[in-house]
């Protein structure tokens, strides 16, 4: 078995990266993310690789969008301002069908907002970004060996279904340091030949055309519900989240990312104190696992949401119920992490005022 | 019969859709007979604008991109980073290079970008209907600038080639026209030895192409070209701006 390392969460993202055979990072600085630049300066000369600081995170996207059209495992990674900068790109990503990995090191917004942690571009990272009907895959690891295994993922689900990934962390995960495994797991996955990307025709085949305009309505209309339909099977097969002790609860905390951490300890001693509570830690934000909130809560009388924001999550945990069982929020935001005991706080409030 | 007259290879056998008198056609041709004589189509990946070149992705045969307004540098700067043993070249208006994308322009010249760029400075936002353009003339009258840009609220046009002839990374710019069968040629010079200059890594290139808009400016094609040498060259003088190529 490959050995344990101390890594921090933004070291393990850049080094995952490289492992996944990334070799394009195009950044530009921003805290909390900081070193996930840092760490590509100073490997990427170092492997053949490349290393390019942009002028603005507008450009860095946009040398994604290029060194994605030539075919390349690329990356950025940035922080939720910087996220704004390059919902451009992503946009005419999702809208030319191009594979790539964007980090999203969370921070308190709005505008400049903090710079220490939050969940507060949920509904960025998942209903939006740019303009236009598009989805991203949006992945939430909530440990740090996590980030190393959902990078190396991110680049297989961006490559196999042609379309951006985006990986939520937040600046606790990002500045974090955690014991972890490096350990190459052969993708079992079929990873399809790039036979569209622009390498030069070499006078052997028609011009390949990395592009996301369509003026004729029908035909734009056409790619777009081919892609919903890619967008289904990505529904179908990569969803994820993890359940834990929800078999008899009776109280379900549900949380992503850093947060569910914070949750899961509410959930062992509010059982210590006799209270059956579980989690639900969605892993994939989309496709959100709605099922989890029907098949999870069979014995629930209720849900408290968990999240480092004004509630933004909640709104697909109420969607999912759909009226079932009463769902509730409790959030921090500012750059604030919810206390456990804040949480277990929250679930007697709840308990109590259900009496 | 000797064939003494032919479409380049490297351009499409498909309707162009400029105007009629419209300089974009000239220059797609020049470029694509540079690529032809060059032998470099094969290798070759460009970057379409979004202007009225927008639809330059069907009109070349090399690999194409079309990249967001005014992005074209940096989408070319992550192809070339890519594949640097390919070419690279953008083709972009002045809208788009010199208003939307001047950062992404002034650092890809700054960076020494082993790229190629093709500048038309038309001095007008031809695609949207002729509004005022970073380089429309001071007193010239477009639809956001209808009394004439004033500069003291609009401000001056900006001379792009001079200000990125200021850059250490450029390695060869020229300013052209193609107004009369020798300045076509020369344009057809220029733009070959940008992409020469590219070929022998030398790091950026630019050549600014002064073009015409006659369906903007209100002017037929004729008054077009005597409008640009009369009132476009005295501000946007032709020339080298920058030869760092035998460095
Ligand atoms: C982000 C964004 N803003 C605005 C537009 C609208 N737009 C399309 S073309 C154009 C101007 C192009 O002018 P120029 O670059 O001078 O090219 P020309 O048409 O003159 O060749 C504008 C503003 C756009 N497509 N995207
Ligand atoms: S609007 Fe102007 S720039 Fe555009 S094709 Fe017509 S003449 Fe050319
Ligand atoms: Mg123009």
């Amino acid at each position: 078995m490959a050995e344990k390392v101390l890594v921090k969460g933004n070291e393990a993202i850049a080094e995952a990266a490289i492992q996944a055979g990334c070799r394009y990072f195009f950044g530009y600085p921003i805290t909390p993310q900081t070193e996930i630049s840092a760490y590509m300066a100073k490997r990427m000369p170092k492997i053949g690789g490349v290393f390019l600081q942009a002028e603005s995170e507008v450009s860095a996207a946009n040398m994604v969008y290029g060194a994605a059209g030539a075919g390349a495992r690329v990356m950025t990674s940035s922080s939720s301002p910087g996220i704004s900068l390059k919902a451009e790109a992503i946009s005419y990503m999702a809208g030319a069908d191009l594979p790539c990995v964007v980090i999203n090191v969370v921070r308190a917004g709005p505008g400049l907002g903090g710079i220490q942690p939050a969940q507060s571009d949920y509904f960025q990272a998942t209903k939006g970004h740019g303009h236009g009907d598009y989805r991203l895959i949006v992945l939430a690891p909530s440990s740090v060996q996590e980030i190393v295994d959902m990078t190396a993922e991110a680049f297989d689900l961006a490559d196999i279904y042609r379309t951006p990934v985006m990986i939520l962390a937040d600046g606790m995960l990002g500045q974090m340091m955690e014991p972890v495994v490096f350990e190459k797991k052969e993708s079992k996955r079929v990873i399809p030949e790039k036979t569209w990307a622009t390498t030069g025709t070499e006078m052997k085949r028609e011009h390949n055309v990395i592009n996301s305009l369509y003026i004729e309505p029908n035909t734009l209309e056409k790619l777009v519900l081919e892609r919903y339909e890619r967008y289904k099977r990505i529904e179908e097969t990569e969803c994820k989240y993890e359940a834990y002790k929800t078999e008899d609860a009776e109280f379900i905390l549900t949380g992503y990312g850093s947060v569910a951490r914070i949750c899961k300890n509410a959930v062992d001693a509010l059982r210590e104190q006799g209270i059956k509570a579980g989690l639900i830690r969605p892993i994939t934000l989309w496709p959100f696992p709605s099922d989890a909130y029907i098949n999870e809560t069979k014995n629930a009388k209720a849900i408290l949401t968990v999240e480092m924001s004004m509630g933004q999550m909640v709104e697909d945990v109420k969607l999912s119920v759909n009226g079932k069982v009463p769902v509730h929020f409790f959030g921090r935001t500012g750059g604030n992490i919810p206390y456990p005991n804040e949480v277990i706080e929250a679930v007697k409030k709840i308990i109590g005022g259900d009496k | 019969m000797e064939q003494v007259f032919k479409r380049p290879h490297a351009l499409c056998d498909v309707p162009l859709h400029y105007c009629p008198g419209c300089t974009h056609g000239i220059v797609h041709r020049l470029v694509a007979e540079v690529m032809d004589e060059l032998g470099i189509e094969g290798k070759t990946i460009g970057v379409a604008p979004v202007g009225c070149s927008v639809f330059a992705y069907n009109y070349f045969n090399c690999d194409m991109q079309e990249a967001a307004h005014g992005r074209a540098p940096a989408v070319a700067t992550g192809i070339k980073r890519v594949h640097p043993d390919k070419v690279v070249f953008t083709y972009q208006g002045d809208g788009d290079l010199a208003a939307i994308g001047t950062a992404e322009t002034v650092h890809a010249a700054a960076r020494g970008e082993n790229i190629t760029t093709i500048f038309i400075n038309n001095a007008i936002y031809g695609m949207t209907g002729g509004q005022m353009a970073p380089t429309t003339l001071p007193g010239q009258v477009t639809q956001t600038s209808p009394y004439g840009r004033d500069t003291k609220t609009q401000g001056f046009p900006i001379r792009v080639s001079e200000m990125l002839a200021t850059t250490s990374g450029a390695a060869y710019i020229e300013r052209v026209a193609v107004d009369c069968v020798k300045n076509v040629n020369k344009a057809k010079k220029a733009i070959k030895k940008a992409f020469e200059t590219q070929l022998a890594g030398k790091g950026f290139s630019l050549i600014e192409v002064v073009s015409t808009c006659p369906t903007n400016w209100g002017l037929s094609p004729e008054e077009a070209i005597k409008w640009m040498q009369e009132n476009m060259l005295p501000y946007y003088p032709l020339g080298v701006y920058c030869d760092r190529t035998e460095e």
